[in-house]
């Protein structure tokens, strides 16, 4: 089918760019960018899914970084935590025997009792997806100003959580979390000897998820989506159970941000509660309305671009600022995106007189 | 023998207003049924009641013998009631294909993971679809149209791609919500050979219209609503005649 | 002794529920006039004490100078981002403009890091200092409370005059009703927007003023209080101003006496449960009537 193959081709073109992007660091002696061009990976990961509920949905999520942090700080929590004094409780020694747990070497070379990071993953995933379907049910019904308050409310709250318990590193976060073996071979972890498959590893995750996301908005349910973002009304006469499909897009949406978590922590060796930050959020959005909400390269190509920047230092001090400058002006000129932008009907409403206006 | 859709005693207020008021009616499967009356009759509101966008206060709704008042709109669609818009609600940014395609959502099941997998039963079922789609939009007349975007059509041709979205899902009966509304004598025309097509088809049809010629011309049965309440139900040349009728229409006689 | 620990717990909350009162207030002004939800509304509580500071402190203004001053200076602000973001967009959607108020708010935060620095700040004690208490029913309270109640009251009283008796305040109330009416009958409604932005932003600057000798200031305190504000003002109603006075006070109240269930860590998290509680539960807010949405 015709934009069937037009899909694989975009993904192997992609695939291409990202093996000539790292040649290049390579050949030009910058290999070490290739760290931050991994965390720009799953950074970016959290943008497509971001992507896919803004522009399909039409659900704006202003708590979007919680979470990743949600998925991070699990996988964080059980893969760090010593199981060890507790060997002799029922519910360790089950874990034990379904083989979930390890028995490694801490930083300090002590020996602890973890939890396989496979196990933790699974269980970072099935608790972001369960925190998501049961908060997206009250959420989703909100609309406008209240929805957007509702999400900045949840990742505040994840913020608050991670940053007030002590047993999650309180403002110092979780570190020391070891690398993530995903077979015998490949292993996710911040050593600069496996810096080169890292950085596939993670653009192969985000190559994987563009191609299920396309397949997904060419199909059956993303036409659905389109409708409901178009007309909700009339897709319900369609036979669409919105509120269905807006809470299974939420929820996609939120698992794709803690798979980007948990990767993301096991190549940090750690996270804090920064990662759940309102700004973090506020970044997540600036990127989307740049790229154009419901344009998932768009909002890759953002993502990449401004992520490496901002993660290379280059905006400074003035990182915050510069984001937030992002987000007014695409909001200002072109709020479908910077492909959109139409420039000179952008400039010729701004000189154009305003005249009184109705409510808005 | 029941009815294909039967509506007892359905009330609803809104406010201190009564729009509709202890209103019962039968449609008998195959046949066309005008709902027609003075602005502001409660015509639209019945129509939301039975497609399931309002719960009545009051009354039952029965489509093929099981209630479906109170059920939200995509179970009502799902049983094969389907319907148009007052006011043209097609899917801006999609093709007037796409558009029909949608239509066809209660009779296709791709969900999340099938579409995410590409799954291979997907790929018959998009084609199939797909070639539904077509053949509505030319049963309609505008297969040429497929791949416009849809709010970018004329206004004739938007009702066309409505009416073809409706059909998509196959239902048994098709709620009709002032369809010939902004349409010229002969559109009106065309609309009216058109539907009896739809019930050549075995589609059962509700329409609420102001335009008497096309209600006259193809209704079987006619009712009419006056300020909430149904003052006359029967074949369109008895109500025609029916002096309660010619009152709530033309008003009273001066003495 | 658990009496007088109970009073103080009531005092500190009916303190910071007063600002909190005062920050919804100004979201309420702002929404009547135009349906926006000023995200920056923290901000100008965090300007006015800031700038009250450097003008008493670096420019050795006397303090009631000084606070004139700074309340001055926030107006002005005020007005440039609604002259700025706000005025010349037309029938923006209610989502753009929250998304531009928050990049707005972002902005004024930045730009008070890279003026002030990461630095607490604080202005001494309008009469007295710390250690300094009154006697009231048998407790003892820092006249600072006083100040604070006592202005509040004042700006909330001055609030309702101006709206009631003035023509001007009348001016402003059509606007919020109907806007288009209002402009068909010859209301400058533009300039009754940016009025909106002035107003909101006196009132939160005085009352940033204000609290600063209790709370502290620092550069980032405006975002947590326009969480909470805006937490007030549903929870009063969205709009309404009377309501948001007694939601204000109840929720400060509310987030005082959790820390004896909760540990102070969490402190944030209440007013954040409570809003996301009237949200789900009851959008037009525990004393609104109709539905707002």
């Amino acid at each position: 089918m015709k934009s069937g193959s037009a899909r694989y081709l975009q993904v192997s073109v992609f695939a291409a760019a990202t093996v000539a992007v790292q040649l290049t660091a390579q050949v030009s002696g910058k290999a070490y960018f290739l760290t931050q061009l991994t965390m720009t990976a799953y950074a970016t990961l959290v943008v497509v899914g971001l992507s896919l509920l803004m522009g399909y949905a039409g659900q704006i999520s202003l708590g979007h970084a919680g979470f990743f942090a949600l998925g991070g700080y699990t996988a964080a929590a059980l893969t760090t935590w010593d199981l060890g004094p507790r060997r002799g409780q029922a519910i360790v020694a089950a874990l034990a025997r379904l083989h979930v747990l390890v028995l490694r070497p801490d930083p300090y070379g002590a020996d602890v009792l973890t939890v396989h990071p496979w196990a933790a993953f699974a269980c970072a995933v099935a608790l972001t997806a369960a925190v998501a379907f049961v908060i997206g049910i009250p959420v989703l019904k909100l609309t406008g100003h209240y929805l957007a308050m509702a999400t900045l409310g949840i990742g505040t709250i994840l913020y608050s959580v991670a940053l007030g318990t002590p047993s999650l590193g309180a403002a110092d976060g979780i570190s020391g979390v070891p690398p993530f073996q995903l077979v015998p071979g490949l292993q996710i972890g911040g050593s600069p000897s496996i810096r080169v498959q890292n950085y596939y590893l993670a653009w192969a995750l985000v190559a994987l998820s563009m191609l299920l996301l396309l397949n997904l908005i060419h199909s059956r349910v993303g036409r659905a989506l389109r409708a409901i973002h178009a007309a909700e009304d009339a897709a319900s006469a369609m036979g669409i159970d919105t509120a269905r499909f807006k809470l299974r897009t939420f929820v996609l949406s939120a698992v794709l941000a803690a798979v980007a978590g948990v990767f993301s922590t096991h190549f940090n060796g750690g996270i804090g509660p920064s990662e759940a930050s309102i700004m973090k959020s506020v970044k997540y959005l600036a990127i989307v309305a740049v790229g154009g909400m419901g344009s998932l390269w768009g909002s890759l190509t953002a993502s990449a671009v401004l992520n490496f920047l901002s993660l290379r230092g280059y905006f400074g001090s003035f990182d915050d600022a510069v984001f937030g400058g992002i987000l007014i002006l695409v909001m200002l000129f072109s709020p479908d995106g910077i492909l959109e932008l139409d420039l000179r009907a952008a400039l010729r409403s701004l000189l154009r007189k305003p005249r009184p206006t109705g409510e808005s | 023998m029941t009815a294909l859709l039967e509506v007892s005693g359905v009330s609803k207020r809104f406010g201190g207003l009564q729009a509709v008021k202890a209103v019962s009616f039968r449609v008998e499967k195959g046949t066309i049924k005008a709902v027609i009356g003075p602005n502001g009759a409660g015509k639209t509101t019945l129509f939301n009641i039975v497609s399931g966008f309002l719960a009545p206060d009051a009354g039952t709704i029965a489509f093929r013998g099981e209630p479906v008042q109170g059920s939200p709109p995509h179970r009502v669609s799902a049983r094969g009631l389907a319907r148009t818009f007052q006011h043209i609600k097609l899917f801006a940014r999609m093709s007037a294909l796409e558009n029909v395609m949608v239509g066809r959502h209660v009779r296709s099941r791709a969900g999340f993971v099938a579409g995410m997998l590409h799954l291979p039963f997907t790929w018959s079922e998009e084609r199939e679809v797909r070639a539904r789609s077509l053949d509505l939009l030319d049963f309609l007349g505008i297969a040429s149209l497929a791949d416009a975007e849809a709010t970018s059509l004329s206004y004739g041709q938007q009702r066309a791609v409505e009416l073809a979205r409706a059909l998509a899902s196959e239902p048994e009966m098709l709620l009709l919500d002032e369809p010939a509304a902004g349409l010229n004598m002969r559109e009106t025309a065309d609309l009216a050979q058109l539907i009896r097509r739809i019930r050549e088809r075995g589609v059962t049809v509700l329409i609420v219209e102001h335009d008497m010629s096309l209600v006259m011309s193809i209704s079987d049965e006619v009712i009419v609503l006056s300020y909430g309440e149904k003052i006359a139900d029967g074949d369109p040349r008895s109500v025609q005649r029916d002096a309660d009728v010619i009152r709530v229409y033309l008003g009273e006689e001066d003495a | 002794m658990f009496a007088e620990l109970f009073f103080q717990y009531l005092v500190a909350g009916l303190t910071y529920g007063a600002i909190y009162a005062i920050v919804a207030i100004g979201f309420n002004i702002i929404y009547n006039t135009t349906g926006i939800i000023n995200f920056a509304q923290g901000e100008f509580v965090m300007l006015g004490g800031m700038t009250a500071v450097t003008l008493h402190e670096r420019l050795r203004l006397p303090l009631p100078a000084a606070i004139a001053g700074a309340v001055l200076v926030t107006i002005g602000v005020g007005a440039l981002i609604e002259v700025t973001f706000i005025r010349w967009l037309e029938k923006p959607s209610v989502l753009r403009m929250i998304v531009i108020t928050i990049g707005v708010s972002i902005l004024v935060r930045e730009a008070a890091l890279l003026l002030w620095g990461q630095d607490v700040r604080t202005l001494p004690y309008f009469t007295g200092d710390e250690v300094s208490s009154l006697s009231l029913l048998g407790a003892r309270i820092s006249p600072q409370v006083l100040w604070t109640l006592g202005t509040c009251a004042v700006a909330v009283a001055f609030l309702s005059a101006f709206f009631k008796f003035t023509m001007l305040g009348r001016e402003m109330r059509a606007c919020a009703s109907n806007r288009d009416a209002a402009a068909l009958c010859g209301l400058p409604t533009r300039n009754l927007v940016t009025l909106s932005f002035v107003l909101s932003a006196g009132i939160g600057a005085l009352a940033g003023c204000v609290v600063c000798p209790i709370t502290y200031t620092q550069y980032n305190v405006g975002t947590g209080l326009a969480i909470k504000g805006f937490t007030v003002a549903i929870l009063g109603g969205l709009g309404d101003s009377v309501a948001s006075i007694a939601a204000g006070l109840i929720l400060g109240v509310v987030e005082s006496f959790s820390v004896w269930v909760l540990p102070t860590a969490y402190k944030d998290a209440i007013s954040i449960s409570i809003l996301l509680a009237i949200l789900f539960l009851r959008p037009s807010g525990l004393f609104g009537a109709k539905g707002s949405r």
